[in-house]
């Protein structure tokens, strides 16, 4: 697998998952986009997990590529769910009137993978 | 009643270049630090952050570079921290309409400069064509 970007991405049975742990300039950003989709495509993953417990803040231009993955994952036949969102993130972005639109959220990783159908039964 | 009720106090400042896009990060975490210190709360944290993110990208994109300028504050009974951000670029033509939310020339979703207002105390704009935009916002602590 050949990534080009910072963002580690795992596999985990048939699901991918990704934690941001680092800001998401514009290079930065477009490198971990391709590599979403790279890794989508070679692994035949139905599904994203994107975590970003991590992130202190989320400002509209990390929200914009965030759903934009999301956006870009679905075109290509997999879901995308964002987790980990830290509660005053979310209250900022609705403070500032922005709708994360097109990706779905969870809770956290394990809720994320139960929505993807990738939780194995305990 | 005003949002300050005595002078307010200038207890440190200091400005930081806004010339490349990491520069955006810098005065980001700069701010954190200024605000944890401070005893500001995770959600106080995040709306100072968040609007200094947005404004320093805008000088970025929009004003073609300049600065920003971090003030520590006190009132007597609150902390407040102040930033400033300055540039030289072509100023915001229609201010009415940029303030409302929504309306970007750089088809964006334009919610930088309206959210960023929604998200501290104080909030003011001094815009010139051809001369530069100046925005500084104050969040206080809320004792
Ligand atoms: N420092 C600035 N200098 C010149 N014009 C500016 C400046 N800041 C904002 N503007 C103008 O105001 C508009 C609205 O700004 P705002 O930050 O709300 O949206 P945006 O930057 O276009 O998009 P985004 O939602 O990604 O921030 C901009 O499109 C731009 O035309
Ligand atoms: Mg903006």
């Amino acid at each position: 697998m050949t990534r080009a970007g910072p963002i580690p991405i795992l596999r985990v049975a048939d699901v991918l998952l990704t934690t941001i742990h680092v800001d998401l300039q514009d290079t930065i950003a477009a490198a971990f986009q391709e590599d979403v989709l790279l890794e989508i495509e070679a692994t035949g993953a139905k599904g994203i997990v994107i975590d970003i417990s991590g992130l202190e803040e989320v400002d509209t231009h990390v929200a914009r590529i965030l759903a934009e993955t999301g956006s870009m994952a679905r075109l290509t036949g997999a879901r995308a769910v964002l987790v980990g969102m830290r509660p005053e993130v979310a209250a900022t972005l609705v403070r500032m009137g922005y709708a994360m639109g097109a990706i779905e959220t969870s809770l956290d990783v394990e809720e994320g993978f139960r929505l993807l159908g990738a939780w194995p039964k305990g | 009643m005003p949002a300050v009720a005595f002078a307010s106090q200038t207890m440190s400042k200091e400005t930081l270049a806004i010339e490349r896009e990491e520069d955006i990060v810098q005065v980001r975490k700069r701010a954190r630090a200024l605000a944890q210190a401070r005893g500001f709360d995770a959600f106080a944290c995040a709306a100072l952050t968040t609007a200094a993110s947005e404004l320093a990208r805008n000088v970025w994109v929009h004003g073609g570079g300049g600065e920003a300028t971090l003030e520590e504050l006190s009132d007597g009974t609150r902390f407040g921290i102040r930033l400033v951000f300055r540039d030289h670029g072509p100023g915001i033509a229609d201010l009415e309409r940029a303030l409302r939310g929504g309306y970007s020339t750089a088809r964006s979703l334009g919610l930088g400069l309206s959210g960023a207002r929604r998200l501290v105390e104080d909030f003011e704009v001094d815009t010139r064509s051809g001369e530069g935009t100046c925005v500084t916002i104050t969040k206080w602590t809320r004792f």
